[in-house]
């Protein structure tokens, strides 16, 4: 046993001390090997611990909303849908939302005003969410002007930033009171950009949403359920950026797997040539080769595992900040809660080591087995 | 002096690094429990104001609120209007729009 031991030991040297020869070339290798597994593996990450981090999240968003459409657009709701509304049985809660979008022209951001339902908002103040107030530099006790869509403009004070940690729901947040909302956005009394229902009984909730859908047919009722599945398939592997990311790196993989499986160099040739004219068996050259792949594979694995999840847990994704900007000047702090799939890991393990591996042992194995005069004259 | 073998460097490495690999899960537990607060503080935050979406595009009104979004809301703004955010090659429509825009299509048998 220990004597097969060291056989392995003095093979893993040997492949060392081979690979050192072509020191430049492997570490290349290594580098670029490295860059794809921390690439998928920080997407994988990351796009795991998010879809997790809007489950646990946004489950307590309203059960239903219902949103009016005219001519294809969201329509405000007009007085009068939310007395009806009480009269659908099951329908145990309901409220009118009023929130929109007011462009900053000052920072060239976007924000959202919203009218909280649960809590009063003194006349002429604000609550802010902290992404805005980062881009704005405000802090409390601050005034702050917009000019309304109407060509008025309306000063506030900021009377509260919201957490820091809740960045992620609130970053371009800003709190109103309903006076102030409709007079800035000149939105008449009795009316709601939607509104939000609560069922008695959540089994009855999609009979709620068809009788809603019956009984105001230009109306369109959006489900907990469907807020939830839409943050189930965000960044899904089959669509947009991830997509084009995971192409694109196992193309290269390919390429690079390939390359190596394609065939060998004169020198990997000429030293297996040697190998095999100095006395060792097919079996030793294949046993060489694959502690090769394997020590570069499962290097190259571990580096770039670890760096993908420093980068997403420890250093909040910050190479992906740009790509998921766009042109937005507000983007949200926001720390992600580890959650990591064993089986995702272990199917990046499956798919970044093994296919490297098999690619090294097959050429080896065509030139172990030739004649060592025909391999070393090539 | 004994010489340190490449093969023991290799191996005391590799069994860091994998041992390091491993530690990424324990370190994500505490990560989590430090973390709670904040995703309580969220989850608070959407029940009572009543929110339905994560604040992670904020360019477009179609990408801040993904849920609420229609699937001609990127195209809207007048005909021929291209969709034209970054975001919206990020991502697509909630599946329950495109579902629902496709299955006529699908659910044709006989072609005209």
């Amino acid at each position: 046993m220990n004597a097969r031991i060291e056989k392995q030991k003095y093979l893993i040297d040997f492949t060392l001390s081979s690979l050192a020869r072509r020191k430049a070339k492997n570490l290349g290798l290594l580098l670029v090997y490295t860059l794809i597994v921390f690439l998928l593996a920080s997407v994988m990450l990351f796009t795991h611990a998010l879809r997790q981090a809007a489950a646990e999240v946004l489950v307590g968003a309203p059960e239903v909303i219902l949103q009016r459409m005219v001519a294809g657009r969201h329509d405000l709701i007009p007085p009068g849908y939310l007395e009806r509304i009480g009269r659908i049985r099951g329908v145990q809660h309901k409220e009118g939302r009023l929130w929109g979008y007011y462009y900053d022209p000052v920072v060239k951001a976007n924000y959202t005003f919203m009218v909280p339902g649960n809590q009063d908002i003194a006349a002429g103040t604000l609550l802010v969410g902290a992404g805005m107030a980062r881009a704005r530099g405000l802090a409390v006790g601050n005034l702050i002007s917009f000019r309304s869509y109407s060509g008025k403009l309306f000063s506030f004070t900021i009377a509260r930033i919201l957490p820091h940690d809740s960045e992620l729901v609130s970053a371009d947040l800003v709190l109103i009171s309903e006076a102030d909302f409709r007079s800035f956005f000149s939105i008449a009394p009795g009316y709601f950009t939607d509104i939000a229902l609560s069922v008695a009984n959540p089994l009855e909730v999609r009979n709620v949403a068809a009788k809603l859908s019956q009984q105001f047919p230009d109306s369109r009722p959006i489900l907990r359920e469907e807020i939830l599945r839409t943050y189930e398939s965000i960044f899904n592997w089959r669509e947009g950026i991830v997509l084009a990311l995971a192409s694109l790196a196992i193309l290269a993989f390919a390429i690079f797997a390939l390359e190596k499986a394609s065939g060998l160099s004169a020198d990997e040739k000429r030293e297996i040539g040697i190998l095999k004219a100095i006395g060792w068996e097919t079996g030793d050259v294949l046993k060489m080769k694959f502690w090769e792949g394997a020590l570069v594979s499962l290097a190259a694995f571990l580096i770039g595992y670890l760096a993908a999840y420093l980068h997403v847990f420890r250093f909040s994704s910050s190479l992906f900040a740009p790509v998921l900007k766009g042109w937005a000047v507000l983007y949200p702090r926001f720390e992600l809660s580890p959650v990591i799939d064993g089986f995702q890991v272990a199917t990046l393990f499956f798919f970044t080591v093994f296919p490297y591996a098999a690619a090294t042992l097959v050429p080896i194995w065509r030139a172990a087995i030739a004649d060592p005069d025909a391999v070393m004259r090539g | 002096m004994p010489v340190a073998r490449l093969s023991h460097l290799a191996l005391v490495t590799l069994a860091c690094a994998a041992s390091l690999v491993a530690a990424t899960f324990a370190d994500a537990a505490w990560l989590r429990q430090q973390r709670a607060g904040g995703m309580a503080q969220m989850r608070d935050l959407v029940e009572q104001l009543q929110l339905t979406d994560l604040c992670l595009f904020t360019e477009a009104r179609y990408t801040r609120h993904l849920s609420q979004a229609d699937l001609h809301s990127a195209f809207q703004d007048h005909p021929l209007g291209l969709e034209h955010f970054p975001t919206g090659s990020l991502v697509l429509p909630p599946p329950r729009l495109t579902a629902s825009h496709e299955r006529p299509d699908r659910e044709t048998e006989v072609p005209d």
